[in-house]
């Protein structure tokens, strides 16, 4: 028994050693091996990069002057001009190939050459010439001119289309004003004919910049041409459809991942992709549909998979599929760019770009990896695993992301046309353009004009991406429109009410009366400074230097409101909140009057409301700037003529920006007094004519806006224990229950 | 290790039964064989530590060691480059495939040194320590692989950086005979000072198939947007001196121009805003009275006044950055370190990784025509957006320009973002300094949105055991219109759910629910608050002094017009 168990002792420790002598056996010769081969060489190929400890030489010696020859060599303006000459053509650049001293004189202004006699013009090129007219940058004086734009149909340069417009060549170069194409720009949407659709117009550009849809990266002068999107002809002139999103689902996933449905080409150019889509059709979430029925003798071409592929084309509906799918494959087609491409930006279905070398429409401003998957046609077959391995959050953006560049840039052809002169703008101004943050964020480039501040901070937009505040104080506007008699005259209490307020930092008085300013004397003691401004006639903000305003809300006032300070600290406090908004009490609504077809103004008390009027509100003085700078002369000099509708004017621009309703806060309401009172006030509010200008000024503007902006609300802001049941001495702004 | 443990715990069960003497021998045996365990033990988990260690001390590798090719004088030369190159037509995107990280695989090279038939290298000065830097941290990189056949993008280990120490013809051959060359595809040369006199050209000379550029200095005319990629010129003060972050805020002076080889012409030209604006212009240049070298380059003088460089950067708004012979100039690296906002005088210059950075947010980039202007044209920009942009400046320069591994690894990050652009980067990512990372606010529902009404609500109530007020809420609820899914979450697993419809009804529900009374509830919340504040490492939370209520809300108006008649009677 006890030499069992020693036998047994003995053969576990044996084993043990042997397992000992295994383990360090292997182990010693492997580590002496390769010290070994190291130390004879110190040097192996296939290992990594060995980190050199030698002291090496710097790559720029300290004494390497850059410059004694360059010194000595030509003058750099003589550089530049050589430059100038030898980069034309395919090499243009806005350095070689534009004369930016035409933009320094007169800004950014644009010609339009006036139609000839007998030229036809396509619908299209009509809705893009008249939006440039009806643009701020245009101007009928070609000696002002900084672009030239020509009034010959370009868009479609296909020579079997019947658009296409003969003798383009001759008709360009007998132009008076064409200088070689110098700062003209030319439009197109399509080029080139079968079999292989080239780029080239079929007419000699010479310096002119293009504004061309399907361009490819290497045919693209980058910051000298502008690619745009191909848009149909039915495309609207403006306003134009918002994107299908109504609200956000989550998770955002749809019936399909991936659909397509399209024409292919069997052979030819761009048929490659499009006859390689069944591959990954799988006829559940995966629905890639080709139809080869298209064009005269399609049976002549016809592939053993056509009528299969024809047979599943049918069973779909492409608006249904449209709709309900999270990802829209969007290949090429016989040029790179197609129209799926704006169809699946406005259904909210994030397009799956397979076309190689396309320049993305306005590429130059556009970051479009936040609103498109850019797959590569090379890897066709990936794209499935490469959709579905996109994390839903990421979906939740891109597809978010689609409806604001479909509606910031795209909707309409006004907004092509605006967007491709917003960019040469900003080259032209350089050291005043947009960052890609403008671009790229609401409410877009369009809408944030550069020219007001270059700080990002100024505008009412980016507080919150770029994680600071609205500066914590105001400037009160306040409108005088009746003579000051003695010290009860409301714009006096105006005045001592709003400068008692905490957030208040000057107060503008805007005197719009027949009667001359009263004495000094006359008026109360602020603790504030007061500016008054006095006016021929018409005194408006659009006309007072935005130098004056140095705080970045505005708060305006009708000498006629009636206000406390505890009311305006209040409604300054929600602003800080909302501060890209409308912040004030008087609301008003509009309605859509089915008799009459037309937009009607309402003032009566009901239980929304879509302005608020500016008689007594705050808002952002960016809105001042965008008011002047951004609406048409017609409807300001409309607006100055009425001496009617500057409040909803503004209500309608600030709606277009935001998308969203004003906010109205609390406000003492006299039931009895606005149902018969107004009478009893000698007011304009009063005059029939007055309400009926109204009702004509929302039709005017919103037919320039192309859509109605405005958006109503249910909701008002009230302080926080406002009418609870609890002690008043407890309530901040007990005040404005008071009243 | 395991087997250690393994045999100590038999071992002393079976000894009381022994001899003593034999005892003695087994545990001495048992000793031998702990010792000889843990003796392999450590050499099996320390073999790695002391393998380094030895290389450390035995064979520091030296650049000398690398193996010698000689050239011979009809190797084939390179095509010089296509300007049309693009990723889809000159890249090879099989190699990088697909893969769950979405991260490119990178090959480096090992060092070889080409010589030509007589033996005279290539390169005056071979690897360079910047290069050497380079691959370095390339290989300490997610991105490096030492296995060629994996690899998507090979970087030769032949140094171009400077193309004055570089023999032109020479060093395209030796390119073409790397053995993965193939036309130069997915190969990657990184150069910062490219051309020569009289002209200097703005891109490398050096033949080199399709190969990708990553260059300092592109001018619009050379750059091949989305393929190569425009990299700053480093400059060598960087290792050498660090300048702490200044607060962003007004200096002392308002622009600084420190670049020594400025063009007559130019130095002229600022001579005459320096005359006409005085001392808000500081223009420095070469101290005559220093040799070159080292030294010389960290002085500036006007006027006899020596000053120190980059140290007098701090002190001014506005830095010129001037082109020389070349577009890209070092300097932009020392002005950004400063935090100095560059004023950019370098037509159709591409500036450093401007395919990500959005330089505008940094910059002033004035047309060179206009130098005259410059004093007027920077006035104009407001003090914040000055503060703001000193700060995003100094931001660039740690971020992207601090050192050669940060510069190759955001090169190898932009062309990551090409090959897989749905997982590329974002604005924010690349241009937020992490000050407003921290600070900004995103909102994962960005777009103003205001939903219909049509498609309704989902209520979803949450309770523990009391079922009566359960049913309460239940029965309030569903009388609401735009109620479309009512969802009960029932947090007790000791007690199973109501099953059925019992009875919707709660004769004497008491509607307040003592626990927001109860004090101790309260501090437990506070603590909640604070914990949670500590790990946001902010207050996330923000105070109003508004409420949303019905437009007509407690109005001196016919309630029975209202829309929302009975909120506030609760």
């Amino acid at each position: 028994m006890q030499a069992k168990k020693r036998y047994l002792i003995l053969l576990s420790a044996g084993a043990c050693l042997v397992l000992l002598s295994y383990l360090g056996g292997v182990q010693l010769p492997a580590a002496s091996r390769s010290r070994h081969d190291r130390s004879r060489n110190g040097y192996r190929p296939d290992q990594p990069w060995p980190h050199f400890s030698d002291p090496l030489h710097l790559f720029l010696p300290w004494d390497e002057t850059d410059t004694e020859e360059y010194n000595l060599h030509i003058s750099p303006r003589q550089k530049r001009d050589v430059n100038t000459s030898v980069y034309k053509g395919k090499r243009c650049r806005m350095d070689s190939c534009f004369d930016f001293s035409l933009c320094h004189k007169n800004g950014f202004k644009v010609y339009v050459y006036p139609q000839q006699k007998g030229e036809k013009i396509s619908e299209s090129y009509q809705n893009i010439l008249s939006t440039i007219e009806g643009s701020r940058f245009y101007t009928s004086d070609p000696g002002q001119a900084c672009l030239f734009v020509l009034s010959l149909d370009t868009l479609d340069r296909d020579q079997l289309s019947p658009q296409y417009v003969h003798n383009l060549k001759t008709k360009v170069q007998n132009l008076p004003l064409w200088n070689d194409g110098r700062n003209h720009l030319i439009f197109n949407l399509y080029s080139g004919t079968w079999p292989d659709y080239t780029e080239d117009l079929g007419f000699d550009i010479g310096q002119a910049m293009l504004a061309k849809a399907s361009i490819s990266t290497e045919n693209f002068r980058r910051n000298f041409d502008v690619s745009i999107p191909l848009f149909s002809k039915e495309h609207p002139r403006t306003g134009g459809e918002r994107g299908y999103l109504k609200y956000n689902s989550i998770p955002p996933f749809r019936k399909y991942m991936l659909v397509f449905k399209g024409k292919r080409y069997l052979t030819g150019i761009g048929s490659d992709t499009r006859n390689a889509l069944h591959h990954v059709h799988n006829a559940e979430d995966v629905v890639l549909l080709t139809t080869c029925k298209h064009g005269k003798d399609w049976q002549k071409h016809k592939d053993a998979r056509c009528d299969k592929d024809n047979a599943e084309y049918d069973k779909y509906d492409y608006k249904e599929m449209l709709h309900n799918s999270t990802f829209c494959l969007v290949p090429r087609g016989r040029r790179l760019g197609s129209f799926r491409f704006l169809e699946a930006l406005q259904a909210a279905c994030v397009p799956v770009m397979l076309s190689n070398g396309w320049e993305l429409p306005f590429s130059e401003i556009i970051d479009w990896n936040t609103a498109a998957v850019i797959g590569d046609e090379r890897l066709l077959l990936q794209i499935p695993t490469t959709v579905r391995s996109i994390h839903q959050d990421k979906i939740l953006s891109l597809r978010q992301q689609t409806q604001f560049l479909w509606e910031a840039y795209f909707s309409s052809v006004e907004k092509i046309v605006l967007t491709t002169l917003e960019i040469i703008q900003d080259r032209v101004l350089e050291h005043g353009s947009r960052s890609s943050l403008m671009w790229n964020s609401h409410p877009g480039g369009l809408f944030a004009l550069p020219q007001y501040s270059g700080y990002l901070g100024d505008f009412p937009f980016y507080y919150a991406t770029l994680g600071i505040k609205p500066y914590p104080k105001f400037t009160a506007v306040i409108h005088a429109v009746s003579p000051l008699v003695s010290q009860s005259q409301p714009i006096l209490k105006l005045l001592v009410a709003v400068a008692k307020s905490q957030y208040c930092a000057q107060i503008i008085v805007l005197w719009n009366c027949d009667k001359p300013l009263p004495a000094k004397h006359r008026w109360p003691a602020t603790s504030v400074p007061v500016i008054v401004i006095e006016g021929e006639n018409k005194v408006s903000l659009d006309t007072t230097p935005l130098r004056i305003f140095p705080n970045l809300a505005t708060l305006e006032l009708m000498s006629k409101s009636f206000c406390l300070s505890v009311q305006v600290d209040f409604a300054f406090t929600v602003w800080q909140s909302f501060p890209e908004r409308i912040v004030g009490y008087p609301a008003r609504s509009h309605f859509w009057d089915s008799n009459k077809e037309r937009w009607g103004y309402t003032s009566k008390w009901t239980n929304d409301y879509s302005m608020v009027l500016t008689g007594a509100a705050i808002y952002h003085r960016y809105y001042h700037h965008l008011y002047t700078n951004y609406l048409p002369t017609s409807l300001k000099s409309m607006v100055d003529q009425l001496a009617n509708c500057e409040d909803i004017l503004m209500n309608f621009l600030v709606s277009a920006v935001t998308k969203l309703p004003p906010i109205k806060v609390t406000q003492k309401k006299q039931y009895k007094e606005t149902m018969m009172g107004q009478s009893s006030r000698a007011s304009r509010w009063a005059d029939p004519d007055h309400f009926a200008q109204r009702q004509t000024c929302m039709n005017k503007f919103a037919s320039w806006f192309g859509a109605m902006p405005l958006v109503h609300s249910q909701m008002r802001l009230d302080p926080v224990l406002f009418k609870d049941q609890v002690s008043i001495l407890r309530k901040k702004y007990r005040d404005i229950e008071r009243l | 290790m395991y087997a250690t443990g393994k045999y100590s715990s038999r071992g002393p069960a079976l000894i009381p039964r022994m001899k003593t003497k034999h005892r003695i021998y087994y545990i001495t045996l048992f000793s031998v064989v702990l010792l000889g365990l843990i003796a392999t033990g450590m050499f099996q988990f320390w073999p790695h530590s002391i393998e380094s260690a030895a290389d450390w001390s035995l064979d520091k590798r030296s650049v000398h060691d690398a193996p010698l090719v000689r050239l011979p004088v009809s190797s084939p030369i390179p095509e010089r480059g296509d300007l049309g190159c693009r990723m889809h037509t000159c890249f090879d995107v099989y190699r990088c495939g697909y893969n769950p990280k979405n991260r490119i695989k990178v090959y480096i090279y090992p060092l070889q040194k080409f010589v030509d038939e007589l033996g005279v290298p290539i390169s005056s000065t071979g690897l360079s320590r910047e290069y050497n830097d380079l691959l370095s941290a390339i290989s300490d990189s997610d991105f490096y692989t030492d296995d060629v056949t994996r690899a998507c993008l090979f970087i030769p280990s032949i140094d171009v950086l400077n193309q004055n120490s570089l023999r032109i013809r020479e060093t395209a051959q030796a390119l073409a005979m790397l053995p993965r060359w193939d036309k130069g595809m997915n190969h990657l040369l990184f150069n910062m000072l490219p051309g020569g006199p009289p002209d200097y050209n703005t891109a490398l000379d050096v033949p080199r198939d399709r190969a990708l550029l990553a260059g300092g200095g592109f001018s619009t005319w050379t750059y091949r947007q989305g393929y190569d990629v425009s990299i700053p010129v480093y400059s060598p003060l960087s290792a050498d001196v660090e300048l702490p972050e200044r607060q962003p805020g007004p200096r002392r002076y308002f622009i600084l121009s420190s670049q020594t080889a400025i063009h007559r012409e130019y130095r002229a030209e600022l001579e005459r805003l320096k005359e006409e604006n005085g001392e808000a212009l500081l223009l420095l240049d070469k101290c005559s009275n220093l040799s070159q070298g080292a030294a010389a380059a960290r002085k500036r003088c006007y006027k006899g006044q020596v000053y120190d460089y980059p140290q007098i950067l701090q002190e001014s708004s506005f830095c010129v950055v001037l082109r020389g012979a070349r577009l890209g100039q070092a300097a932009l690296s020392d002005v950004l370190q400063a935090g100095c906002v560059p004023v950019i005088l370098a037509d159709s210059y591409i500036l450093p990784f401007s395919e990500v950075l959005d330089w505008k947010r940094a910059s002033v980039v004035i047309p060179e025509e206009k130098l005259s202007e410059m004093y007027t044209i920077l006035k104009s920009i407001p003090h914040r957006q000055v503060e703001e942009m000193q700060r995003q400046a100094r931001w660039f320069w740690e971020a992207y320009f601090s050192s050669m591994k940060a510069i190759g690894v955001t090169t190898l990050q932009i062309i990551n973002d090409r090959i897989y652009p749905y997982a590329a980067r974002t604005y924010e990512q690349w241009n937020n300094p992490p000050v407003v990372k921290w600070s900004s606010v995103n909102s994962p529902l960005f777009l103003p949105l205001i939903p219909p009404r049509a498609p309704g609500f989902t209520a979803v109530v949450l309770t523990y055991d009391r079922v009566e007020s359960l049913f309460r809420v239940i029965t309030e609820i569903s009388k609401v219109p735009s109620l479309a899914k009512l969802l009960v979450v029932w947090n007790n697993q000791n007690k199973s759910p109501p099953e059925g419809e019992k009875k919707f009804k709660c004769p004497e529900c008491t509607a307040i629910d003592g626990l927001s009374l109860d004090q101790t509830h309260m501090v437990e919340r506070s603590e909640c608050i604070n914990k949670f504040a500590s790990v946001f490492g902010t207050m996330p939370l923000k105070v109003v002094e508004h409420r949303a209520d019905p437009v007509l809300y407690k109005d001196d108006f016919p309630e029975k017009l209202k829309s929302f008649p009975n909120i506030g009677s609760l």
